[in-house]
């Protein structure tokens, strides 16, 4: 695969156009890893000229900060924030929306102020501009898009992964609890990491249900950590067999054979 | 002896403002004890939200049934008051609807008020049925037993009777209803009143019209003990409500100070402080008490009605978690109460209580299921943050007490050790492109 570092570029004495913020889970957890494979194969399509930080980048600290951790995430912030202000980064896309939240919000104030995109967005700027085409070949499946948290509610983005989605030829149905009124999946907030608290129900197969009701053939998302909170809701309830959970860069790579 | 009855009115009048003023007073103190935190930027957009969501209910509707009856009653409320004003003449000067002179107009007023009379009973009647017949499930939460219950209870009753005064105050009012003026609905009830010889009817007018004057001076006066101060909070709670994307958490800034110092390669840590510096003790991280908050926070706290609509769509409580959003601005307010009297009793300073918001009021367990997801705040119809107070909670648990459940703590270890949460290599990180 086509991917170069920012390293490399540097001793070309080139500049990309944009880096690629491959996050921790796009960069170490296997099912992540398939997103992150799924968008490169997208920018190369549209001759992107990108670039990563490979060993170079590490944890936004995210998920220290929404654990209460400040000290950890704002070490973290001014680590990445020294890096990318060395490489005079002016634009960034992510896979993963707790990155993208962080780096475009929450790092501005620690010196680091950056153009940052979610790869939905980014797709959706590179389709608007001419640079890449979907011919939308999928048979009117029927797929449902869950919202991810940071993505939505946190900084209101809505419509970008819909009119992707739309684009490919499926048929997108909503689930009751859509946009801003979405149910999160349960990951968000350093749950991820950690057992639930006590209770009746876990969130992600609540989530799923919802999902579910809409008796999807795919049900997509755009955050790796939603990715896995989902795909193991469906597995809770019997259905990995007949319902697929998959990130918008995937179902692209897919129907458009990249 | 003549002036009797304009004296009473007059002292009860006075009486109802002052205490009202002084328990304003005490709001005020009580949000003061808060941080400082700067919501003077951007006024434009400030009024705009002010604007769209509290005068103008702009979140209401989310939710049609509820939104659409909540603005009838806002909007009877506000204008059935107009009449409060000829009350107040009447009863301080002794006239009579001294405000009918103004003829056809008076009685557009009148009969739009009694209009809207019906409607808010109306309403106020499916409010109480959605409650104790169809019990509603945001209705019921656990944090919704005993005085919390009851206080949603009395305001509607409240309601209903302060609505049925009005309409019956006009009914018996002899005069109002030959002259024919405005009397849209209470003309209706004035043929049951009817029997009762004149003087009986005017003692019965006379009645209703002091219990509705004093109902509303004692609803004015309830509000500061109920769930009830939304209807004034809601204006300065949606001015000064954060006007950044919701995902965008603050940055610490005790913290900031601390981690610039670590990174600056000139900074000497054995440094004396220098002159002038801020010797004192160093700044707590985070909030455990309602003192560690700030007053945007208390006023929230303060705004709430307990709609419950926040608590009715947070993952973590329709997942049976101990977490509401809802019960954490009840405990917040209620703890803030607290302080507020504990000042008043030791004159006015704050007294030692052993008590805290955190454990004595808000469990580490209900601050923990919390998934950020901020629900929540796109829920809440007066832009209350829930949210914000929940992290700050969990950064004093994190930094003062490392008091975060064990994976959560490898977690954090990780990305200090390996920059990544997991425990991987950070000579892997670009190992996927060729997998």
């Amino acid at each position: 695969m086509n991917v170069p570092t920012m390293a490399e570029m540097m001793a070309q004495g080139k500049q990309p156009e944009v880096l690629f913020w491959v996050g921790s889970a796009g960069s170490y957890d296997d099912r992540a890893k398939k997103i992150t494979r799924a968008f490169v194969k997208i920018l190369n399509k549209a001759n992107v000229d990108f670039a990563v930080l490979g060993t170079e980048e590490s944890s936004t600290g995210d998920a220290a900060k929404r654990a209460g951790n400040e000290m950890v995430f704002q070490m973290q912030a001014m680590t990445n924030i020294e890096i990318l202000n060395a490489y005079e980064i002016k634009k960034i896309v992510t896979c993963d929306p707790h990155s993208f939240n962080t780096l475009k919000n929450e790092y501005p104030e620690l010196g680091g102020t950056y153009e940052v995109y979610h790869h939905t967005q980014y797709i959706q700027q590179l389709i608007s501009e001419g640079r890449l085409e979907l011919n939308g070949s999928m048979d009117n499946d029927r797929v449902t898009f869950h919202d991810p948290c940071y993505l939505g509610r946190a900084n209101d983005e809505y419509e970008s992964p819909r009119e992707l989605i739309k684009r490919l030829g499926v048929n997108l149905v909503e689930m009751k609890r859509n946009k801003r009124n979405a149910l999160c999946c349960g990951a968000g907030g350093a749950q991820m990491f950690k057992e639930p608290e006590k209770g009746d129900l876990d969130v992600n197969v609540l989530r799923t249900r919802d999902a579910l009701k809409t008796n999807p053939k795919i049900i997509a998302t755009g955050c790796p950590y939603c990715n896995t909170m989902m795909t193991d809701g469906v597995k809770a309830e019997n259905k990995e067999e007949s319902v697929e959970v998959l990130d918008i860069a995937e179902l692209i790579a897919n129907s458009e054979n990249l | 002896m003549e002036y009797i009855d304009n004296i009473i009115f007059a002292i009860l009048l006075f009486a109802g403002i002052a205490f009202f003023v002084r328990n304003v007073k005490k709001l005020k103190r009580n949000i003061d004890l808060g941080k400082d935190i700067d919501r003077s930027d951007r006024k434009n957009e400030r009024w705009n939200n002010m604007f769209r969501i509290a005068l103008g209910q702009g979140k209401m509707t989310r939710r049609p049934v509820s939104g659409l009856l909540h603005i009838i009653v806002y909007v009877g409320f506000v204008i059935i008051n107009i009449e409060v004003l000829e009350i107040i003449i009447d009863g301080l000067f002794g006239t009579h609807r001294v405000l009918s002179f103004m003829g056809g107009f008076y009685g557009f007023l009148i009969g739009t008020f009694e209009v809207l009379a019906v409607l808010v009973l109306f309403s106020v009647i499916v409010f109480w049925i959605r409650r104790m017949v169809l019990r509603i499930p945001r209705f019921w939460n656990k944090e919704m037993k005993g005085f919390p219950k009851n206080d949603g209870l009395y305001i509607l009753y409240f309601e209903m009777v302060l609505m049925t005064l009005f309409l019956f105050m006009n009914a018996t009012d002899h005069q109002f209803q030959l002259a024919k003026n405005g009397n849209v609905i209470s003309q209706y009830l004035y043929p049951f009143v009817l029997e009762n010889p004149p003087i009986v009817l005017h003692y019965i007018e006379r009645t209703f019209w002091w219990l509705h004057i004093g109902g509303i001076l004692i609803f004015l006066n309830y509000l500061y003990y109920s769930k009830h101060l939304h209807i004034l909070l809601a204006f300065p709670n949606t001015f000064f409500a954060n006007l950044n994307p919701k995902g965008q958490f603050t940055n610490d800034a005790t913290v900031m100070k601390e981690v610039k110092l670590m990174m600056d390669p000139d900074a000497d840590p054995f440094a004396a402080p220098q002159e002038g510096e801020d010797e004192g003790e160093p700044e707590k991280f985070g909030a455990s008490d309602v003192t560690d908050l700030n007053w945007v926070q208390l006023l929230n706290a303060y705004t709430c009605t307990e709609c419950g609509r926040c608590t009715s769509s947070c993952p973590a409580n329709l997942t049976g978690k101990e977490l509401s959003p809802r019960a954490i601005m009840m405990k917040t307010r209620d703890r803030l109460e607290e302080v507020g009297k504990n000042i008043d009793a030791n004159g006015g300073e704050f007294k030692d209580d052993g008590k805290q918001l955190l454990n004595d009021y808000i469990t580490p367990e209900e601050l923990w299921a919390c998934t950020s997801c901020n629900a929540c705040v796109e829920e809440c119809p007066v832009s209350i943050d829930p949210l914000s107070i929940i992290m700050d909670m969990r950064r004093y648990l994190v930094m003062e007490q490392s008091a975060a459940p064990q994976e959560l703590n490898m977690m954090m270890t990780n990305i200090e050790n390996n920059g990544a949460p997991w425990q991987y290599n950070q000579m892997d990180r670009l190992n996927w492109k060729d997998e």
